[in-house]
């Protein structure tokens, strides 16, 4: 199976094709050949992962060669695949809940008219995730990263006839470009340092060149992950993407994709290990969005909304594992892994309540829907309490050990990172009370015509599936460190240096933040009254509402300066490019139309004329000899 | 007999058969004013042929009448397929090439 691993993309790849090209005809039946590509996949993962258990953790690495993809000059680039133990995590993460959110999606979409399409797409996704995990060298990644892209696009502006939806799309299409064009400029910084693209050359030389060449390519990567990941400074398209129907949001915005960042940044190890600055920028800005994404998660009334505030400052977290070095990226994967099953369960619960409550996504509109929904009461309760890493949840296990990371090294390091994964923790658990609270709890705030009621079996068997997961995967994994040495090959071994504080204080400390947080909220959200319209606030919180003015800042410091810059080239363009040319032509028509009038059309003055240069010519012929 | 006579009759001769062609409005003197100048051009060939004592200007001739005579056929055609068609063979009505 180890060597038949391209079936795993090929089979979505080739389920999409077969729904976008089947058309009308496979309306009745395409989501369920959806269903089944996916499925498939999972199985061959699966079939795979049990092989790979059985082999010595020295050779689980496996290199499956295609075809010989690229071959000019100095550039050759092999297409093929790589499965290791941290591939493989992915593969198992991305086919599992795929999977589930495929089954989901038939009957979240079942009014949809378009439900073959979506599940076309979603295909497209999974083929492309797939091949961004499996990809053994940067290029082919970047050919499932852009696959990626192009499927996140076409998802967000599934319902592109809303206008707002379609900018949506764009937005992130264009935030994401941004980001693409780091993983390029990586690419060259690579051909140029090791003249190569593929992860062996790379990661065998790593160690041969300057600091400043790794440290480059490191900033370069970084940037490529900031942007796939909805990291600071490029984060400002996630939100917006939520406008793509739920169970995208679920797969693509919160489990996988936006994930590929963190997969990137850990892949490139051997990279960042020569260059501590890069791997330093790399925690910072996983610190920063931590505590961003945790801000702008309180102030968000829309509940999709505030799920992609939490993503995005969970993937912070896992950012700044990955930017502490050998000693995060197992917990990095971890927290990933976790995160990928309470989130997505999150998610489709949230969408379970829009099933059951009209499309309504005003939190404040909500209240009281335990009674109504206990599946999705319950199995929401499930994700809750993982996030905020209650015992025994699966949250518990990945944060808690982020956070005690972050408290190892020496000097300001330990203190900075410590302290904002602290505090986002506490953050962390008083948004989603509060988004707990307000959609579950306290009294119904329903508009008239709402009359909610529990989501059919298809979609919440997928629920409750993840519920479990996010209860006990953290502890299956955690338990003898199972995940850490699983992906000890890839990582490379850790030391276990002691944080600057005691683990019990970090690990008390921790959960009365949790608590406090928690306890806020209940007594905020869940026993007072929620107001129906968001009341007037302080500046902090207008601020956190917009976003932290991240979309202000863009428009001022990019778009404007960007708009009148291609106003000025356009006109440079127009005056002085264009000009030149007009110009040329427009003497070549006035030469013309004068000469025009030599042309008189009368046979004889045509005769003179000859007749005159024939004399010349006989002039000069006869006259140049002496 | 001075063969230079020669030269001079064929420039007279040159000079004539321009002016018809340069001054006539009608295709055919027109036409005839070429062939006068052809000759005229066999005969300054001719002329200087004697003159050098070289055969090369009298082959030249012979080509020239060649031509002359293909070009009469070509050239008749033409007049011909002008006067079919606009019922004239007067040379300043065709003007179709003023620009």
């Amino acid at each position: 199976m180890l060597d038949l691993t391209w079936l795993l993309i090929a089979v979505p790849l080739a389920s999409f094709l077969v729904l976008l090209l089947a058309g009308k005809r496979a309306n009745a039946w395409g989501h369920w050949v959806g269903v089944a590509a996916s499925s498939a996949a999972f199985v061959m993962a699966l079939i795979a992962f049990i092989q790979m258990l059985g082999l010595g953790s020295g050779e689980r690495s496996h290199a499956v060669h295609l075809f010989s993809w690229i071959s000019t000059g100095e550039l050759t680039v092999d297409a093929g695949l790589l499965v290791d133990p941290l591939s493989m995590t992915f593969v198992l993460l991305i086919t599992f809940v795929g999977t589930l959110i495929h089954i989901y999606a038939v009957g979240y979409m079942e009014h949809d008219p378009d439900r073959r399409r979506f599940f076309a797409y979603l295909n497209l996704f999974i083929a492309a995730m797939l091949l961004l995990v499996l990809a053994d060298s940067y290029l082919l990644l970047f050919v499932g990263w852009e696959g990626v892209g192009l499927a996140s696009y076409l998802l967000i502006g599934f319902w592109n006839y809303r206008n707002d939806y379609a900018t949506a799309a764009n937005k992130a299409f264009f935030v994401n470009r941004i980001g693409d064009m780091g993983l390029i400029i990586a690419m060259g910084l690579m051909f140029a340092a090791f003249g190569g693209v593929d992860f062996a050359t790379v990661f065998s030389g790593a160690s041969s060149v300057s600091t400043a060449q790794l440290t480059a390519i490191g900033l370069t990567l970084l940037l490529a992950a900031c942007g796939k990941s909805a990291q600071f400074p490029l984060q400002s398209w996630l939100g917006d993407a939520m406008a793509g129907p739920t169970p995208v949001s679920a797969l693509i915005h919160a489990a996988t994709m936006v994930t590929a960042g963190v997969y990137l940044i850990v892949r490139s190890a051997p990279v960042f290990e020569g260059a501590p600055n890069a791997q330093l920028v790399v925690a910072i800005v996983g610190a920063v969005t931590l505590l961003f994404g945790a801000i702008v998660g309180m102030a968000k009334d829309d509940i999709k909304k505030a799920l992609a505030a939490s993503t995005m400052s969970q993937i912070g977290y896992m950012m700044l594992a990955a930017g502490l070095g050998p000693i995060g990226y197992a917990f990095a994967i971890f927290h990933l892994v976790t995160h990928g099953f309470f989130k997505a369960g999150m998610f489709l619960g949230a969408g379970s309540v829009m099933h059951g409550m009209k499309d309504q996504v005003d939190m404040r509109r909500f209240g009281a829907l335990r009674t109504a929904m206990v599946v999705t009461w319950v199995t929401f309760g499930f994700g809750w309490l993982a996030i905020l890493g209650i015992p025994p949840f699966s949250g518990f296990f990945s944060k808690d050990k982020i956070i005690e990371a972050a408290f190892v090294g020496d000097g300001w390091q330990p203190w900075v990172f410590g302290l904002a994964a602290l505090i986002g923790a506490g953050l962390t658990a008083f948004y989603m009370s509060r988004l707990f609270f307000m959609t579950f709890h306290g009294k119904a705030r329903w508009t008239d015509d709402q009359h909610p009621h529990e989501s059919p079996a298809i979609m919440t068997v997928p629920m409750i599936v993840l519920a479990v997961g996010s209860a006990f995967l953290g502890l299956i994994l955690a338990t003898g460190d199972r995940f850490v040495t699983w992906l000890e090959p890839v990582t490379g071994h850790a030391e276990h240096g002691e944080p600057v504080v005691s683990v019990p204080v970090i690990t008390i400390t921790t959960l009365v933040l949790v608590l406090v947080g928690a306890g806020y909220a209940w007594f905020k959200y869940g026993r007072a009254d929620v107001p129906l319209t968001a009341p007037a606030a302080t500046l902090a919180t207008i601020a956190a509402r917009n976003d932290l003015f991240q979309d202000s800042v863009n428009r001022a410091v990019f778009e404007r300066p960007g708009t009148h810059l291609t106003r000025t080239l356009v006109y440079a363009d127009a005056a002085i490019v264009d000009g030149a040319v007009n110009g040329i032509g427009g003497g070549s028509a006035k030469t013309g139309e004068a000469l025009r009038r030599l042309q008189s059309g009368k046979v004889r003055s045509y005769a003179l004329l000859m007749l005159a240069g024939m004399l010349v010519v006989a002039f000069f012929a006869v006259m140049g000899g002496k | 007999m001075n063969p230079i006579g020669f030269v001079y009759l064929a420039a007279v001769l040159f000079a004539i058969g321009s002016a018809a062609v340069l001054l006539r409005r009608n295709a055919i003197i027109a036409f005839m004013g070429v062939e006068l100048m052809l000759n005229a051009a066999n005969l300054a060939f001719v002329g200087f042929s004697r003159i050098h004592g070289t055969v090369d200007g009298q082959v030249m001739a012979f080509f020239v009448m060649v031509v002359a005579a293909a070009e009469v056929v070509v050239g008749l055609a033409i007049i011909v397929a002008i006067f079919r068609a606009r019922q004239s063979i007067s040379l300043d009505d065709p003007s179709e090439l003023k620009g």
